[in-house]
């Protein structure tokens, strides 16, 4: 991978994420493949009906930990470069809350790390979410007790 | 590495659910507890916490730590709930 771009591999942003920007960022005439996904804000979970959520983050460990999880991507596959770009804030339906993009020389390995890399951040960054459902209450996602009331709703009961 | 034996005073900073049941962001605590796992015992006894500590992570001063970690004065200690990023 002698080649492989030093693009800022890692960005947290409270504005809407412009895609085609983050996507000019890893052109490279040797990339034969751009791998992208789009996690979006979805209008359901767990059986309710989302309005919004409201995304919280640890801003200098997540910083942190989003640049390892991409320098891990450029380690372990065969890829140019690399981007993840991860939103905070309130966030209406159909709004985009991460892009990760992924240039390489064949698709094989830009699917793989991208997939890595979208994998690592849901698991390891210091970042949570909060959905306010179409009744009005809220809970933290994957932070339910079960059989315990819930401070923070009174609602979400336990669906994970 | 021998701790004072002495209160400590150290700042916590508080995310999602526990920041709802703490009641605030950030405080300023002065402390007898010598580690982040007492730290977290202590103020759960003080803001009621639902979650146990089986089910977080501890962040001393921006990285993540063991709960056996030894605070000291001046330290940020962060209780990392379980994360649902992307």
């Amino acid at each position: 991978m002698s080649d492989t771009v030093q693009a800022a591999g890692f960005a947290l942003t409270a504005d809407a994420i412009d895609p085609e920007r983050l996507r000019a960022g890893l052109e490279h005439p040797s990339a034969g493949a751009l791998a992208t996904f789009e996690g979006r804000v979805r209008n359901h979970a767990d059986g309710r009906s989302v309005r919004l959520l409201e995304y919280q983050v640890y801003p200098d460990l997540a910083q942190a930990e989003g640049e390892r999880v991409v320098a891990e991507a450029l380690d372990r596959f065969d890829i140019i470069a690399a981007h993840c770009t991860h939103r905070s804030g309130i966030l209406p339906i159909g709004d985009m809350a991460v892009w990760v993009g992924v240039a390489a020389a064949h698709r094989g390995a830009a699917f793989d790390a991208c997939r890595y890399i979208i994998d690592e951040i849901k698991r390891r960054l210091p970042i949570w979410k909060r959905e306010t459902y179409a009744e009005g209450d809220s809970g933290w996602v994957n932070c339910q007790v079960d059989g315990a009331q819930q401070a923070t709703s009174g609602g979400n009961d336990g669906a994970q | 590495m021998t701790e004072p034996a002495g209160p400590r005073e150290v700042r916590v900073s508080y995310f999602a659910l526990l920041r709802d049941e703490a009641g605030c962001d950030e405080e300023r605590v002065v402390t007898a507890s010598a580690t982040a796992g007492e730290l977290y015992a202590e103020l759960s006894d003080r803001y009621r916490f639902s979650l146990p500590p089986e089910r977080l992570r501890v962040a001393v001063n921006a990285g993540f730590a063991d709960w056996e970690t030894a605070l000291a004065d001046g330290d940020l200690v962060v209780f990392i709930p379980p994360v649902a990023g992307g």
